[in-house]
């Protein structure tokens, strides 16, 4: 198999054999996994085929709304994670760049063709900052991220509630004052397109991210170096690379992917600025989302939509008298099985009777 | 005298190449034969098939008269079949014994009995005259001395066939003489030697009998005794090899690499460079020649600018970089082909033409406003392909990491040499090539220093100093202990003068 076959194969295997799984858990717990099935493809499209109705385009704007953050987190973990780190930190750039977008929502007074796209910008520097501080830490004394941007994460949180509830105020200690009509990403033709579905123009930024991630790793000079710094930092560095500094600004971009999520969702999805009580799982479904992607945009964009569909689905499951834990041990099991996906390999290829695939050419 | 092993008509195909088209090699017991081939000839192929790595195509296997299928590398130990490593595989904190015991530890009930297995270690390595002491830990000990816990290994597990991949590729010439005699007596205890190299001196020096691989093919196989080292280096190459490299006498002009009193801490933060100066001429060729480990990295390292020197200076064409970055340095006109191409060399998850901009990537015509170009990368990747023989199975996207050992050598050396530094540090620059590419690039060494080029070579290979140097340095313990004119010195005085026995003065040599 050639490697860029692999980079398809794998995955698509790793979700059969996750929803394989997930259909005997259904099948333990004494149900069908049909009616699992059923649900799943309603949480996609509203088919109903158990009462046979039609597309309902409500549901699919709800599951695009579920996968916009977690394709944004999914790009913030693989960009990190091209240049060789591993940052578990998109959680609380998110939730920074939440912050951000709320303060410039709710300070700005502005026509909606500046203050939307400030608010944006506001979200990707906050989480841009959040990240580059961890990069910063490792680049210069050597701290490892995982342990910094873990920490940063709680930081965060309590953050975004102290500025929440102690600066901007909260009657109902619960969130802020609804933001103008000029800060929303809120559109009434989606709306009206997807039945009252909270759908919004929030896919057009993360659209515009996905071709970027693409863009800066793939054509770039500076992607070409953030790969070399990822693959191989002593090469890099003997090669006359700024090793630190690509860290720092690879963890800042990782950062303001993340953060650009934080203000989709702060004024997309809602319209004001919320307590937050416990991590919302953005950050560890994004990191799920880049290892099923592959750490590629393509991927990270189809493994997205593939998580938020199955989020969307959870619901449907339980009026279904299914687990709704079920869509979360499929999507477990799924990146369960990409982790395997050596041992994967492994049968395939003996499936296929050919040796050593890694070896091929003129290794001889 | 009776055939121990049989490969019989081998053939093995990857994706896009037969590295191995019926091959057939017979090995006489208590024999030392040689398997000789460039790089990519299929000697690593047809060891690991007999080793159980590969499984062959087409082709049978016997191992004493026996027909006999090597499914994986159990079954080849359990036939009596050892393998030394080119590089090798020991836990360094273990002890000597522990190494050795590894995966077969010696038990009194549950009790690991270690004294038993040090016993075993001690009688083995006196019998084949090794010299290892038990106890010692790996990391405590030499180079060489690892290898002959790695032949030990086998021994323990009582192998009869015992395959040298490339002994000598990090040992010192003193340490090769050592290992050669080991490899005798080996033989007069029965056992069968089956040495991978391609270094015709030592088959001359050793081996009985020399099979010749090319291409995948077999070219012939000959009794040692009726044959030369140019006779053999044909049959390798398929060409007359010329071993002497051609060059005219050197003409130094201006000093562009200029070391004052170096002193440069080693990984143990003792100073591995000692109060060091040396200085290198535009047009001429500096060989720097010493034991493994006796302050060339470290020197290297601090001339490229990957370490910190504690004091003294370096000029590069008469400007201080001794605080410059790698960068400022490169710009300024510094080449480095690195010793350790894995680490420092190549990007290994790179494609090949990716690895081949690694150093001018963000300039034009690879790149302009900072995207990259990729049909000058894919041109530039075509061109040092074909200029410097790489051989790659997908052209410049081959993954670097799939190619062999030889050919990632090759790369490095390619890019490097393209770039036409002006000062131009190069670090075993055939390490693990054959006849032919070794050739090809100290040509292309001397016609750098044609060019008005200062080149510093470091090199663990005696010969390739003598061929290639105008004057040669000799560093011992982190000193230079003496610099000579090439043309005027044998392998003895620098022998002598690598381990610390003889000096000369640098007045006398730079008279």
């Amino acid at each position: 198999m050639t490697a860029r076959k692999e980079k398809i194969v794998l995955p698509l295997i790793a979700v059969l054999l996750g929803f394989v799984l997930g259909s005997l858990i259904v099948i333990l717990t004494g149900r069908s996994p049909l009616s699992m099935y059923a649900a799943i493809v309603k949480g996609f499209s509203g088919i109903d085929i158990v009462n046979g109705q039609p597309i309902n385009t409500r549901y699919i704007g709800e599951f695009i709304i579920q996968a916009m953050p977690i394709i944004l987190t999914g790009l913030s973990f693989a960009f990190a994670s091209r240049t060789g780190l591993f940052s578990i930190g998109a959680e609380g750039q998110l939730m920074v760049g939440s912050i951000a977008a709320t303060t410039v929502a709710l300070l700005l007074q502005a026509p909606k063709a500046v203050h939307l796209p400030l608010v944006l910008l506001a979200g990707i520097l906050g989480g841009a900052l959040w990240g580059a501080i961890p990069g910063f830490l490792k680049a210069r004394y050597n701290v490892h991220e995982v342990v910094v941007t873990i920490m940063m994460n709680y930081i965060a949180l309590h953050f975004n509630n102290f500025v929440i509830l102690h600066i901007f105020g909260s009657f109902d200690r619960v969130k802020t004052a609804p933001f103008p009509e000029t800060a929303l990403l809120k559109s009434p033709f989606l709306e009206s397109i997807t039945r009252q579905s909270r759908l919004n123009w929030g896919f057009i930024p993360v659209i515009l991210a996905v071709v970027i991630f693409s863009f800066i790793i793939n054509k770039t000079t500076f992607g070409y170096s953030l790969r070399a710094v990822g693959y191989n930092k002593e090469a890099a560095r003997c090669a006359g690379m700024r090793v630190s500094r690509n860290i720092v600004a690879s963890m800042a971009i990782a950062g303001a992917f993340a953060g650009l999520a934080g203000a989709v969702i702060t004024v997309g999805t809602f319209n004001f600025g919320r307590v937050i009580q416990a991590a919302e799982g953005y950050g560890f479904d994004g990191i799920a989302v880049a290892l099923v992607g592959g750490n590629e945009a393509t991927g990270i964009l189809l493994a997205g939509l593939l998580f938020g569909g199955l989020k969307a689905a959870q619901p449907l499951m339980q009026s279904q008298g299914i687990p709704r834990e079920i869509a979360g041990i499929i999507q477990a099991s799924i990146v369960l099985f990409v982790a395997m996906k050596f041992g994967i390999k492994m049968i395939l290829d003996k499936f296929e009777r050919k040796q050593a695939p890694t070896t091929e050419g003129d290794r001889v | 005298m009776s055939y121990i092993v049989e490969m019989l008509h081998i053939t093995k195909d990857f994706p896009g190449i037969r590295a191995n088209d019926d091959i057939t090699l017979q090995i006489e017991e208590r024999s030392i034969h040689a398997l000789l081939g460039e790089n990519g000839a299929g000697k690593s192929t047809l060891m690991s098939i007999l080793f159980g790595l590969y499984q062959p195509d087409s082709g049978s296997i016997r191992v004493r008269g026996k027909e006999v299928k090597i499914s994986d590398p159990n079954v080849a130990t359990s036939l009596g079949i050892g393998m030394v490593h080119q590089h090798f595989k020991l836990v360094h904190n273990f002890t000597v014994t522990e190494n050795i015991i590894l995966g077969m530890e010696p038990h009194r009930g549950p009790v690991l009995d270690i004294r038993a297995a040090e016993q075993k270690v001690a009688e083995i390595s006196k019998l084949y005259g090794l010299a290892v002491d038990p106890r010692a830990k790996i990391e405590d000990i030499s180079v060489s001395m690892q290898q002959r816990v790695e032949i030990l290994k086998m021994l323990y597990r009582d192998a009869e066939i015992l395959i040298f991949d490339e002994p000598t590729a990090v040992l010192t010439p003193q340490e090769i003489h050592e290992l050669m005699q080991i490899m005798r007596r080996l033989v007069e205890e029965g056992k069968t030697i089956l040495l991978i190299t391609h270094k015709l001196k030592e088959i001359k020096a050793v081996a009985d009998i020399c099979t010749v691989l090319r291409r995948g093919k077999l070219v012939s196989t000959v009794p040692v005794a009726d044959t030369d080292e140019e006779r053999m280096a044909e049959m390798m190459v398929g060409r007359q090899v010329s071993f002497h490299v051609d060059k005219t006498p050197a003409r130094p002009g201006d000093e562009l690499l200029r070391i004052e009193e170096l002193n440069v801490k080693n990984l143990k933060g003792v100073l591995g460079v000692k109060n060091l100066s040396l200085t290198v001429h535009a047009g001429e060729v500096l060989g720097l020649c010493g034991i493994d480990g006796n302050g060339q990295a470290e020197l290297v390292y601090a001339i490229t600018g990957l370490t910190k020197v504690e004091s003294g200076k370096i000029f590069l064409k008469d400007k201080d970089i001794t605080h410059l970055s790698i960068k400022e340095r490169a710009d300024l006109g510094l080449g480095h082909i690195p010793e350790d191409r894995q680490k420092y060399g190549l990007v290994l998850d790179f494609t090949l033409g990716e690895n081949f901009i690694i150093h001018n990537y963000y300039e034009k015509p690879f790149a302009s406003h900072g995207v990259l170009r990729k049909k000058a990368i894919l041109d530039n990747a075509r061109r040092l392909i074909q200029e410097f023989d790489v051989r790659s199975g997908q052209g410049a996207l081959t993954p670097t990491r799939a190619m062999s050992g030889g050919n990632q050598q090759k790369a490095i050396v390619a890019r490097e040499i393209d770039r036409s530094p002006d000062v131009f540090v190069v670090v075993q620059p055939t390490r693990g090539l054959d006849v032919g590419a070794i050739e090809y690039i100290h040509k292309r060494i001397i016609e750098e220093r044609d060019k008005n080029k200062a080149i510093l070579l470091v090199s663990l290979e005696l010969d390739e100093i003598m061929d290639i140097s105008d004057r040669i340095a000799v560093i011992c313990n982190g000193e230079i202990v003496g610099t000579v004119d090439a043309a005027a010195t044998n392998e003895n005085e620098l022998g002598l003068m690598m381990s610390g026995a003889l000096r000369k003065t640098h007045s006398e040599a730079q008279a």
